[in-house]
C-alpha cells in the first residue's frame, strides 16, 4: 500500500521541485529487516520516486560491510544524504524519518541540494573557527513537534563544517541509546558524548557548547 | 498501523521575508512573545505599516503543545503545530524585524523604551506589546529542579513514548493532567494520577476517556512532597491530605500539569500586575505605563483561549499603532 495519497504526493512533489542539484539518499537495512526498516525503505522509495534529482542507494548493513564502514554506520535503519558530487557532509538519520521528522528530512534534502538560506555572518564565522571533531546526536520521538527544529539545526551545522557530524536518533527505535544517555525528555542533544542540551535550542546555544569543548 | 507523516507544507512553500532585528534602529512597535497574541499583533502592525519587530524565545506558545484544537474559528479540527505554522508563515511573509531563541530579561519605561535580551543586547522602541504568555507552573518540591529532564517532564505528548512499559505519575487533575494521563496510559505500564482537590476538575469527555484504561490509579486529595532519584527519577512521596499518611510511589517519570504562571518576571516593578502576577490592562490593552500594551494569557483578561489571545493581540497592536502616531 502506498504511503502517500495523491494529495500528499503532489504536495511533496511540489516541495521537491525546489531541489537545486542532485542528492543521493544512502540507506542501510538488512536482509531480515528490522522492525521499522521495511517502512523506512518504502518511505524512501516513495520520496525518491517524486523527483528525478533524488537517487536512492540501498545497502545491506551486514553484507555491504565496506559501505557500512565507509559511512560509519553502527545501527539500522540508517540514512545518509550525499550532495551532487557524492560528498558526505555527515548528516545521519537513525530511525525512520516519519511523524514530525518528515519535515527535517525533506528540509535536509533541499539543503544538501544547495537550497538553503544564508546564515548570519557572525554564526558563519563561529562555525568556521571550529577546529575539533564534533559529533552531535539529537534524540527525538516522532510525536514531538519541537524536535525537527533541533535536528535541522544540528544537521545544518554538519553541512556547514567538515568538523561536525550530526545524527538524528529516534528514541523508541534505539531504546538502549536513549537509556545510555538518560533521555527522558526530547529533543535531547548530546555533543561529543559528554555534553548535553535539552530542548529545541537555537544555533548559537549549540555553538556555545561546542566552543567550550 | 499506518505511518504517520506530519508534513508542514507551509514551511516549505511560503516565502519568508523576515529580517534580523537591528540594534541601532528605533522601532515603532516591538512585540514580545511568540504565541497567538504576539503573532496576531505582528500581522496587524505590519499591515499598518509601522516599523515592527518581534522578539520571542520560541514560536507557538502553549498552542504548539496542544494536540487537537476544535474551537479556533475557521477550523473544525486542527493540530496545534499546524496552526502555529500558519501563524508563523503569516507573520514572516512581512519584512518584520525578527528574533527567535532569546528571552527578554528587562525593559525600561522611558519614552524611547529599551528591551534587554539574555545575550546582553538591547533594542529601542516607542511602543511595546507584551504577549509573553504563561509557562508551566512548577511544583516547587525537593528534587523537581534537579531531575527536570531526567524524568520530571512538562510535555506529555513529546515524551510519552520514552516511558513505554514504565511506571509514571501525573500531577494535576485538570484537563491537561487528564490528557497527559491518557497519552501515557496508552504506552506506560502504570499511571498514577495525583490530584490535590477532592475531584478531577477536567471536562467530562476527558474523564470518560481516561476511565477506559485499567492501568490508571487516581489519588484524590493527595499532594506531592518530594521527587526522589539520584541520576533519574525513581519514586515520589505523596501525602494523603485527609489522613496525613505519607507513602512512596515507584515512578520513572513525573509529568507536572498543575496549571500555568504568567511570564512577567522581567516587567515586575515596571508595569502593574494583579494578584496572580498577570499584567493589568484596560479594554484597549493599555497597561499603567504609556506606550506599553499587553495581550493574551499574560494579561488579566479573563478566559485563556487561543481565539481570545489572537483577538487581544490585534487590539493591542492597533492601540500601539495609535499611540505611535500620536507621540
Amino acid at each position: 500500500m502506498p504511503l502517500f495519497d495523491e494529495k500528499k504526493k503532489k504536495e511533496l512533489g511540489d516541495i521537491l521541485k525546489e531541489l537545486e542539484n542532485d542528492v543521493t539518499i544512502v540507506y542501510f537495512t538488512q536482509e531480515f529487516e528490522c522492525n521499522t526498516c521495511k517502512d523506512t525503505k518504502s518511505l524512501l522509495k516513495e520520496i525518491a520516486g517524486l523527483s528525478d534529482k533524488i537517487n536512492l542507494d540501498i545497502y545491506d548493513f551486514q553484507k555491504d560491510s565496506e559501505k557500512t564502514k565507509e559511512y560509519g554506520i553502527d545501527k539500522i535503519p540508517a540514512i545518509a544524504i550525499l550532495d551532487s558530487k557524492n560528498f558526505d557532509p555527515g548528516i545521519r538519520f537513525y530511525g525512520i524519518p516519519a511523524g514530525y521528522e518528515i519535515n527535517s528530512f525533506i528540509k535536509n534534502l533541499l539543503e544538501v541540494s544547495g537550497k538553503r538560506e544564508a546564515l548570519p555572518e557572525n554564526i558563519k564565522k563561529r562555525i568556521d573557527s571550529i577546529k575539533k571533531d564534533i559529533h552531535i546526536q539529537v534524540f527525538v520521538t516522532l510525536v514531538c513537534p519541537y524536535c525537527p527544529s533541533a535536528v535541522m539545526t544540528a544537521h545544518r551545522l554538519a553541512l556547514e563544517s567538515d568538523k561536525i557530524k550530526a545524527d538524528m536518533v529516534e528514541s523508541s527505535t534505539f531504546t538502549h541509546l536513549a537509556l545510555k544517555y538518560s533521555v527522558t525528555g526530547v529533543p535531547k542533544i548530546i555533543i561529543n558524548e559528554k555534553h548535553d542540551l535539552v530542548g529545541a535550542q537555537p544555533i548559537d546555544k549549540f555553538l556555545d557548547v561546542i566552543e567550550k569543548i | 498501523m499506518p505511518l504517520e507523516l506530519n508534513l508542514n507544507l507551509a514551511s516549505f512553500t511560503e516565502k519568508h521575508r523576515a529580517v534580523p532585528l537591528q540594534p541601532n534602529t528605533i522601532y515603532d512597535v516591538l512585540i514580545l512573545g511568540g504565541g497567538p497574541a504576539a503573532l496576531a499583533a505582528a500581522v496587524y502592525c505590519m499591515r499598518k505599516g509601522v516599523k515592527t519587530g518581534l522578539i520571542s524565545k520560541d514560536i507557538g506558545g502553549q498552542v504548539i503543545e496542544t494536540a487537537g484544537i476544535e474551537n479556533y474559528i475557521g477550523y473544525k479540527y486542527i493540530e496545534g503545530r499546524e496552526l502555529v505554522d500558519k501563524f508563523r508563515d503569516q507573520v514572516k511573509q512581512f519584512e518584520i524585524g525578527y528574533s527567535e531563541g532569546l528571552k527578554a530579561t528587562s525593559i525600561t519605561s522611558d519614552n524611547i523604551k529599551k528591551v534587554y535580551l539574555e545575550d546582553g543586547n538591547f533594542y529601542q522602541v516607542k511602543a511595546l506589546v507584551i504577549a509573553t504568555g504563561k509557562s508551566s507552573r512548577k511544583l516547587n518540591v525537593p528534587g523537581e529542579k534537579k531531575l527536570t529532564g531526567k524524568g520530571v517532564a512538562y510535555c506529555a505528548i513529546c515524551d510519552a513514548p520514552l516511558f513505554a512499559g514504565k511506571r509514571v505519575a501525573v500531577v494535576g487533575g485538570g484537563n491537561s493532567g487528564i490528557e497527559a494521563a491518557i497519552d501515557l496510559a496508552k504506552v506506560a505500564e502504570y499511571v498514577t494520577l495525583i490530584q490535590f482537590r477532592d475531584k478531577l476538575t477536567g471536562d467530562k469527555v476527558l474523564i470518560d476517556r481516561l476511565d477506559i484504561f485499567n492501568n490508571v490509579t487516581i489519588l484524590l486529595e493527595h499532594e506531592v512532597l518530594e521527587i526522589n532519584g539520584t541520576e533519574k527519577v525513581e519514586s515520589i512521596v505523596v501525602k494523603d491530605r485527609k489522613s496525613d499518611e505519607k507513602k512512596q510511589i515507584d515512578a520513572q517519570g513525573v509529568f507536572i500539569e498543575i496549571g500555568l504562571i504568567p511570564n512577567t518576571d522581567f516587567v515586575k516593578g515596571i508595569v502593574e500586575l494583579n494578584q496572580y502576577g498577570e499584567i493589568k490592562v484596560d479594554c484597549a490593552c493599555r497597561t499603567n505605563v504609556p506606550g506599553i500594551f499587553a495581550a493574551g494569557d499574560v494579561t488579566s483578561v479573563p478566559f485563556k483561549q487561543i481565539v481570545i489571545a489572537a483577538g487581544e493581540g490585534a487590539k493591542a497592536a492597533l492601540s500601539a499603532c495609535d499611540y505611535v502616531l500620536k507621540v
